[in-house]
């Protein structure tokens, strides 16, 4: 199957010209996660396009050949059964869509937005939190937060934690992969990695209210060394992000500008997550310390389902690729 | 004493709503005058307004739906013209605010003003003819389910000049529709809206389930039904199973805005995932049902107009009662990205795709029809092949977004908007339009232009193709919906062409209504003096155009599939009966009118919490309902006498046509008609 599926590959590599002729962000990826999704859309139109393209064909032949006034096209009135064409019809799909489901069900698992990332470097990670109308990121292991952009180095995983302090957004950054819904009281997982330097266009892709089509930001991959530089810089603004200045970030703003912050209260993600749920959340963040944080962490992060660890399905996505 | 209702809730500082409010108005006064003047307001009222026939609801609800497409397209192209003005974070020339309740409005007005009435409409003038019944089971409840929509219709249209609308996307999730986030009465116009045209939308699922199931003629057993009642049948199955999920979220919504309840709120321990899960459950049946009567439409048309018997019609109904089922099973595809583990998510994208197979199946069929056919290019055929190279294209990238994975990156992307505009347009509206184009002559007696219908037709096919191929292309290039203004510049071309691709369907739609003024001007010329302009198949062209208001004079008795097809190659599809009957035809009320009536001022009264007033509403709902059903008078008879003479009448048309041949009573055939 892989051989056929590395020529459906190639074979929609002439859509995959037209396409690219438009640079579209989407199917010019700058990651693992993109890269394999982009290469799933690929073959998925392509075991499309073998029923698809007949189908489309045949509509137009059909009605060309057998129009009214072409009276020496065969003409059989009463026609309206055969078996083989029925067999025929009922299991070409049906067969692609076993394929397909295959193939669905190996990349949902591979893909999964939960799952990290193999890999020897050590992961980044950042706290995300959509507010009226921006993005707040904290990171953790840096005691740095920004708004709007962020920074990562390539080759080296990035977990993302998101939640929301408003409504519902979805956190995306088109060229690395994956988006994911971003929810108050609720704690949803990204994994990406960017394989090139660059910087990416991130945006909300969940309506939010009036400021939502301002809540872009910018993703940065850089190098070790530049990654370092962008933290030094976060580190050297002198703006703390405690619990007052945060209550001041999450009033509602539009079209707000890059920000950062030297130091971050700790524990501050977990406040916003647990507001939501001890039932003060009027006195926005009530608490001086976390008490229960690793608590409610474990038992708020949206963990619906659990990877079976050892299960073939999750086999890694750098293991993935080298099936391919 | 008028709740938050002030002067205020006009926008008197919005020069478009008030451009558009004046015209209304001035629009609404020249209406009325010329209503008065030509005398015509005790006809509307006793004879259309007050109507029980099912063929004249029919007729209101597409008339209704086509006034509310001018007002859902225009939100359309308004929106266009700001995606395409505002580039580089230019504001163009609709504020947020405002531009966001367009985009709610554009999507809540064509799926539940426009597509909605299209396909009940159609299903009204339809059904009961193709079964061979004299109306619907119950014509009040359809008269009610009528009016309890232009009710709901009324609302919405409202929301623009008082108040305002929602500002939430058409499916108003939370917590951004709590009252936290969305103060304004925009989604309680909303909520009251959607509740009273949804409850007249379960009516008419319970009533044409009734009519389908108990009404058909002697001898139609189900496998003899028409394709199309079959589609009636599986969507109004549908309908009854899905609408109340609505109304139940609705409420749980109401409760939260009202009520200070905390359902889906983000605090005291609401859970907006859940109304996400349920208006799902509603929401994609939905699309079905709207899709599957044009299915039907479609059969019959690529059956008539290829002179060939339906390919597989065992097949087709198999395809269609398995897509009813599957529809239940994929609501979660809608949210892949809100974090379902790999393996619901994987599973969701699997059911998703296995509806292919069987909507593929019905696909070749429609193709094996027209093999070795005699493929008539009429208009509603036109729309058939357009359709169905169009809905292959929307087919496939809807399955592509099944995928999760490859849904992760497209999801909430303008792709998506291209996708569903792609299976809407192309299978929802282009279906309809056929529809329309196919049964008009059974409404009104006369065929539409043919001229004026291609022009349309051509309009709507390459407006759609250069409106939307932009929106899969920027979707692929990160660009995602509902987005009022945008930074990147290089968005702007693509978005200039689709705007481009809007106006073109505007020309499409604008060549609707000269079609159908250039036919009703030349009625005459384009009359339909034998009841089955097109050599129809099914039972609706037995009989005359326009249908006779009690639709059979005798009950027709079935003994094949296409049962009038077959009576005319025997020759004995128009038989002078020995004797008629008398016909028991249910009697016109008004109470349709005043209960709608009364429910918009229910809802009006509700979402400003005007009490007093919201009493008196369903008040009058009720008390209008009792009285209605201490109502003794509610059905006649037509004398046998009145029956022949206008049978008599028809029958000495039909045998001056050539086309036609009409046999004199024959004992033995009697009871066909």
């Amino acid at each position: 199957m892989h051989a056929l599926l590395s020529r459906l590959r190639y074979a929609s590599v002439g859509a995959a010209v037209f396409l690219s002729g438009c640079n579209m962000e989407v199917l010019n990826p700058k990651g693992d996660i993109g890269a394999d999704e982009k290469s799933l859309i690929l073959i998925a139109l392509g075991l499309m396009a073998i029923v698809a393209i007949p189908v489309i064909v045949m509509v137009l032949a059909f009605a060309w050949r057998y129009r009214a006034s072409n009276k020496n096209a065969t003409y059989a009135p009463t026609w309206a059964h055969s078996t083989r064409i029925e067999v025929v019809v009922w299991t070409i799909p049906a067969i692609i869509i076993a394929i397909l489901a295959v193939i669905t069900w190996r990349s949902s698992h591979t893909l999964d937005p939960y799952k990290p990332l193999e890999s020897n470097a050590k992961p980044v990670t950042i706290q995300v939190v959509a507010l009226d109308w921006k993005w707040l990121f904290v990171y953790p292991d840096y005691g740095v937060a920004t708004v709007n952009e962020i920074a990562f180095p390539t080759d080296v995983p990035v977990n993302f934690q998101i939640t929301s302090d408003s409504v519902m957004n979805a956190f995306f950054i088109p060229q690395l992969g994956s988006q994911i819904y971003a929810m108050a009281g609720m704690e949803t997982k990204l994994h990406l990695i960017a394989r090139e330097p660059g910087s990416y266009a991130g945006l909300s892709s969940n309506y939010s209210g009036e400021g939502f089509s301002d809540m872009h930001f910018q993703a940065i991959a850089t190098s070790q060394d530049g990654f370092k530089d962008w933290i030094a810089k976060a580190k050297a603004t002198p703006v703390v992000l405690n619990d007052e200045t945060y209550q001041a970030l999450a009033q509602k703003s539009m079209k707000v500008p890059v920000a950062y912050y030297g130091s971050v209260a700790p524990g501050l993600f977990g406040k916003v997550l647990n507001k939501y749920m001890d039932g003060m959340q009027h006195e926005g963040l009530p608490h001086e310390g976390p008490p229960h944080e690793g608590m409610s962490h474990e038992a708020m992060s949206m963990d619906m389902h659990h990877h079976a660890d050892g299960d073939a399905m999750s086999s890694p996505i750098t293991a993935a690729k080298a099936e391919k | 004493m008028f709740g938050k209702l002030t002067l205020e809730a006009i926008p008197f500082q919005e020069p478009i709503i008030m451009g558009t409010l004046a015209a209304v108005l001035l629009g609404g006064l020249g209406l009325l005058v010329l209503l008065t003047r030509m005398r015509m307001w005790g006809y509307l009222w006793s004879e259309w307004f007050t109507t029980v026939d099912h063929k004249k609801i029919g007729v209101m609800y597409v008339i209704v739906a086509l006034v509310m497409l001018l007002r859902g397209f225009a939100d359309a192209i308004m929106m266009r013209a700001q995606q395409a003005m505002a580039s580089a974070d230019a504001a163009g020339y609709l504020p947020p605010h405002h531009y966001d309740q367009i985009f709610t409005a554009h999507g809540v007005i064509m799926i539940f003003f426009v597509a909605m009435p299209l396909i009940t409409g159609l299903m009204n003038l339809v059904v009961p003819l193709q079964i061979g019944a004299r109306d619907v089971a119950y014509p009040f409840l359809n008269s009610l389910s009528f009016w309890l929509f232009v009710s709901g219709m009324v609302l919405v249209m409202m929301s623009m000049f008082v108040g305002d609308f929602a500002a939430t996307g058409w499916l108003a999730y939370p917590p951004l529709s709590g009252l936290e986030y969305s103060p304004t009465v925009g989604v309680d116009y909303y909520i009251w809206a959607l509740q009273l045209s949804g409850l007249g939308t379960t009516l008419s699922g319970i009533n044409f389930i009734v009519t389908i199931m108990k009404m058909r003629a002697p001898g139609m057993s189900m496998m003899k039904m028409p394709v199309f009642t079959w589609t009636a049948l599986i969507t109004n199955i549908l309908i009854v199973a899905a609408f109340p999920i609505l109304t139940v979220t609705l409420v749980l919504l109401t409760a939260d805005r009202y009520l200070d309840m905390h359902f889906f709120t983000n605090t005291l321990g609401g859970n907006a995932m859940m109304y996400v899960n349920l208006i799902w459950i509603w929401g994609h049946p939905e699309v079905y049902i709207l899709v599957l009567p044009c299915f039907g439409a479609y059969s019959e048309i690529v059956a008539t107009f290829s002179k060939k018997p339906l390919f597989g019609y065992t097949s087709m109904v198999y395809a269609t009662a398995a897509i009813g089922v599957l529809s239940f099973l994929v609501w979660l595809h809608h949210f892949f990205t809100m974090g379902s583990g790999a393996n619901v998510n994987a599973f969701f994208g699997i059911m998703t795709m296995i509806i292919s197979v069987p909507t593929g199946v019905k696909l070749f069929n429609w193709l094996f029809t027209m093999y070795r056919g005699r493929v008539e290019m009429s208009v509603p055929m036109l729309w058939t092949i357009g359709f169905m190279i169009t809905f292959v294209v929307g087919g496939v990238t809807g399955v592509l977004m099944a995928v999760p994975g490859a849904d992760f990156v497209l999801h909430n992307s303008v792709f998506l908007i291209a996708h569903f505009h792609n299976v809407i347009i192309g299978g929802v509206v282009f279906g309809c339009m056929a529809a329309i184009n196919f049964w008009f002559p059974k409404a009104f007696g006369f065929r539409l232009n043919e001229r004026w219908g291609k022009a349309s037709f051509w309009c709507w096919l390459v407006g759609f193709y250069v409106a939307f191929v932009p929106l899969y292309i920027l979707g692929l290039k990160g660009m995602t919906r509902r987005m009022n203004h945008y930074a990147n510049p290089e968005w702007r071309p693509y978005l200039v062409v689709a705007l481009v691709g809007a106006v073109i369907i505007a020309m499409g739609i604008f060549f609707t209504v000269l079609q159908l003024y250039v036919s009703v001007r030349d009625r005459k010329k384009l009359t339909d003096p034998s009841g089955d302009p097109w050599g129809g198949r099914t039972l609706e062209w037995s009989i005359s155009s326009p249908a006779p208001f009690y639709n059979f004079a005798l009950v027709p008795r079935i003994a094949e599939l296409d049962q009038f097809w077959e009576d005319k190659q025997n020759g004995v599809a128009y038989v002078q009966p020995a004797k008629y009957e008398d016909i028991h035809m249910p009697r016109n009320t008004g109470v349709g009118v005043y209960m709608g009536a009364f429910g918009t001022v229910l809802g009006f009264a509700l979402v400003w919490h005007i009490w007093w007033l919201a009493a008196i509403g369903l008040l009058g709902m009720i008390g209008s309902f009792i009285a209605r059903a201490y109502d003794q008078d509610v059905d006649y008879w037509v004398p046998a006498a009145e029956v022949e003479k206008l049978e008599r009448s028809r029958l000495a048309k039909l045998q001056q046509l050539h086309t036609t041949q009409v046999v004199p009573v024959a004992p033995s055939r009697q009871k066909v008609a």
